[in-house]
């Protein structure tokens, strides 16, 4: 019974987002308002869907959905879904719903490709501290996903202005200064994220396994992502490193995350890629 | 009332040069025109307006023949009629009162849809009905041209679009920097141009006006028109660590800022972006300056060709607009047609009348015998047989059915009725 209704549900979000990401992008090449707000309203929609299925899966599996494949990267999608709506509920970015939009539904499809099927957890993974850690994670990883959004949207802008050939993305993307904030908002909160998703990680350790760092692949790159993020805030804070440089700061760090999310499990593996 | 005339004589800037412009604006003010036109014989209202762009005068005259002596008016000495004629429009009525609507509605402008005309209609119109030159006819016209420039401002996009090189420098701002409040603007040369394109950048909120020219009076008295300061062109590197917008116009015959000179102020400035906008010819500002991360130059062949994008946007605005005026133009002609069936009509019962009692004061004395209750009964039916003759006819004057006919109508009410026969 369970099992069906997350079933449907995990098929009703995939549905949703797509039908969300189809509204934006003709929002995006037709520019009629009305419609930013119908395609707000249907991600607000896609975005509930998604907590209940995690709650769904919460509850048949007796522990956080986050271990396998599947779960991470359908959590990755939750929390760039929330991270946007929770920031455009305090300012709104012009067009930034549609370039998130895409992020979303491509993590959706990604999500759907790879095996739902449940798996024992681990005894290592059998602790309070897995939600806390896995959670505050992928909350980093959700704003940090926004900041490398707005650098892309940054770029193709930059690239009008200097060019002086007015093209598409023009009138529809918004100022160079207001997504060089975006940037910067979005990388200070993912990296307060990323900073405790670290911390608690180590702190689990050191609890599971009696020693802080373990030199593992996933925790080696997580080091160096964070490395990237805090050499740029603290360009940004001595130098003013803003602008072009900030934004492709923004998408190579976010390349790093990428790659502990996926390269790691697969290429290098270690003690947190459980589920293969 | 009857036969007036609206007339609208004319310079602008499509038809005559500058230099003509320049002779014929009234540095003086209103004032002193206002007088002397008064002093022309046959104008009933008149009103004068004078921008850079235009000198135009509105009149409402008896008959058509002041034409010649406002235009004397208008040249004074500067030309000869012969001289004039090339320059010179003269509409009258109908087309005086389109025309008039499309100057409110910025639609005549050289930068279409510009804001400014409108505050400059006002302010002449001011003048002329202070120093009570207007009447009914010119107040009610030039009410309703701001009306028309209102409607056309509110239902067209016409005002919005970047239209000229000012425009386009400050739409081109806004894409680097959001909003202009709080930023700085530093003028390079006190030429026109960089005057009017920092009168739009206060405009939409800049804060701060630096003027830098090679002789420092100019940059004093540009300065002062913005609240702002001046500086000499050594003071130029220094400047720009503290602004954010840089309009060139020097006439300096080679570059005065090179790429060199600005990439060490960018780290000072802690990478803030920097806009120039080179309006010179030739250019002041290295090309390359564009390389820069942060920095973004244009030129006024670039600026151009952002106004050449947004005009097919503009003329589709316009065509809009000029509906509105053509519309609001046919409403007000209405209306003055119906304010001379009104004096028609009265005009029309007083001669029943005067007939009437011209006839019965040459008629009663004879009849002798009459009692006066028979006296009565005669006057009434004598202002019986008039009322019932004007009846039909008066019906047919305030019909409905062909209203825009009207002047038609009232030309030939005073003719067969000889309404205009001086007394």
């Amino acid at each position: 019974m369970l099992n069906e209704i997350t079933y449907l549900l995990f098929n009703s979000v995939v549905a949703v987002s797509f039908v969300a990401c189809s509204v934006y992008l003709v929002f995006f090449f037709s520019q009629r308002e009305e419609l930013r707000k119908v395609a707000r309203r249907i991600l607000l929609g896609s975005g509930i869907l998604q907590t209940l299925y995690i709650l769904a899966r919460y509850l048949i599996a007796g522990y956080t959905p986050i271990t396998s494949q599947h779960e991470a990267v359908f959590f990755f999608a939750w929390s760039v879904t929330w991270a946007y709506l929770s920031f455009h509920w305090r300012y709104s970015v012009k067009n930034f719903g549609t370039f998130i939009s895409v992020l979303v539904l491509i993590m959706l499809l990604i999500a759907a490709s790879v095996s739902r099927e449940f798996q024992p957890l681990a005894p290592a993974l059998q602790s309070l501290w897995l939600p806390i850690h896995a959670g505050v994670a992928v909350m980093a990883y959700g704003f940090l996903a926004l900041a490398f959004c707005g650098a892309i949207m940054y770029l193709l802008q930059e690239r009008e202005l200097k060019s002086k050939k007015f093209g598409f993305f023009f009138s529809r993307l918004p100022s160079l200064d207001a997504l060089d904030q975006l940037n910067n908002h979005c990388l200070t909160a993912g990296f307060g994220f990323l900073t405790l998703g670290i911390i608690t990680g180590s702190v689990w350790a050191r609890q599971a396994w009696g020693t802080y760092w373990h030199w593992d692949p996933k925790e080696t790159w997580s080091l160096i992502t964070w490395f990237l993020y805090a050499a740029q805030i603290h360009q940004r804070f001595t130098l003013g490193w803003r602008g072009k440089r900030a934004a492709v700061m923004s998408i190579v760090g976010f390349c790093s995350v990428l790659f502990t999310l996926w390269g790691v499990t697969y290429l290098l593996g270690g003690v947190h890629s459980y589920a293969q | 009332m009857p036969n007036e005339t609206i007339l609208l004589l004319g310079v602008n800037h499509k038809n005559t040069p500058l230099e003509v412009r320049e002779k014929l604006a009234l540095n003086s003010g209103y004032e002193e025109p206002l007088q002397a036109l008064g002093r022309i014989d046959g104008l009933r209202e008149y009103y004068l307006l004078s921008t850079c762009n235009r000198v135009e005068i509105l009149v409402s005259a008896d008959d058509e023949d002041v034409e010649k002596e406002l235009a004397g008016f208008l040249f004074g000495d500067a030309l000869t009629p012969d001289q004039y004629e090339k320059h010179l429009y003269c509409y009258r009525n109908k087309e005086a009162i389109h025309h008039l609507f499309m100057v409110a509605a910025s639609l005549d402008s050289m930068i279409v849809g510009e804001s400014q005309i409108l505050g400059q209609l006002k302010e002449a119109y001011r003048w002329s009905a202070d120093k009570k030159c207007t009447g009914p006819i010119l107040n009610k016209l030039l009410h309703k041209a701001f009306s028309v420039a209102k409607r056309v401002r509110s239902e067209t996009q016409i005002g919005s679009s970047a239209v000229s090189i000012s425009y386009a420098a400050i739409e081109l701002a806004k894409k680097i920097f959001g909003a202009l409040d709080n930023k700085r603007v530093l003028l390079i040369g006190a030429g026109e141009m960089a005057e009017l394109a920092a009168e739009h950048l206060v405009g939409n909120g800049a804060k701060d006006v630096v003027v830098a020219n090679r002789t420092l009076e100019r940059a004093l008295n540009l300065a002062k028109r913005f609240n702002g300061r001046a500086v000499g062109l050594d003071e130029l590197l220094e400047q720009l660590e503290q602004v954010d917008i840089i309009v060139s116009s020097t006439g300096a015959p080679g570059v005065i800022l090179h790429k060199g000179d600005v990439k060490p102020l960018m780290r000072n400035r802690r990478n803030k972006p920097l806009f120039f906008i080179d309006i010179a010819v030739p250019r002041d500002l290295d090309p390359a300056l564009n390389d820069l991360d942060n920095v973004y130059l244009y030129d006024i062949d670039d600026l151009n060709n952002v106004v050449e994008l947004n005009k097919a946007e503009r003329d589709k605005e316009a065509v809009k607009a000029s509906r509105i005026v053509d519309e609001e133009a046919l409403k007000f002609e209405s209306w003055l047609s119906g304010l001379a069936i009104t004096p028609t009509i009265a005009a029309l019962r007083q001669k029943g009348n005067k007939i009437s009692q011209m006839e019965l004061e040459r008629t009663l004395p004879r009849l002798k015998n009459l009692t006066p209750k028979e006296q009565k009964s005669v006057e009434k039916m004598a202002s019986a047989i008039v009322s019932r003759l004007l009846h039909d006819p008066l019906i047919y004057l305030k019909g409905e059915s062909c209203k825009d006919q009207s002047e038609m109508k009232v030309d030939l009410f005073r003719s067969v009725f000889d309404l205009d026969k001086k007394p």
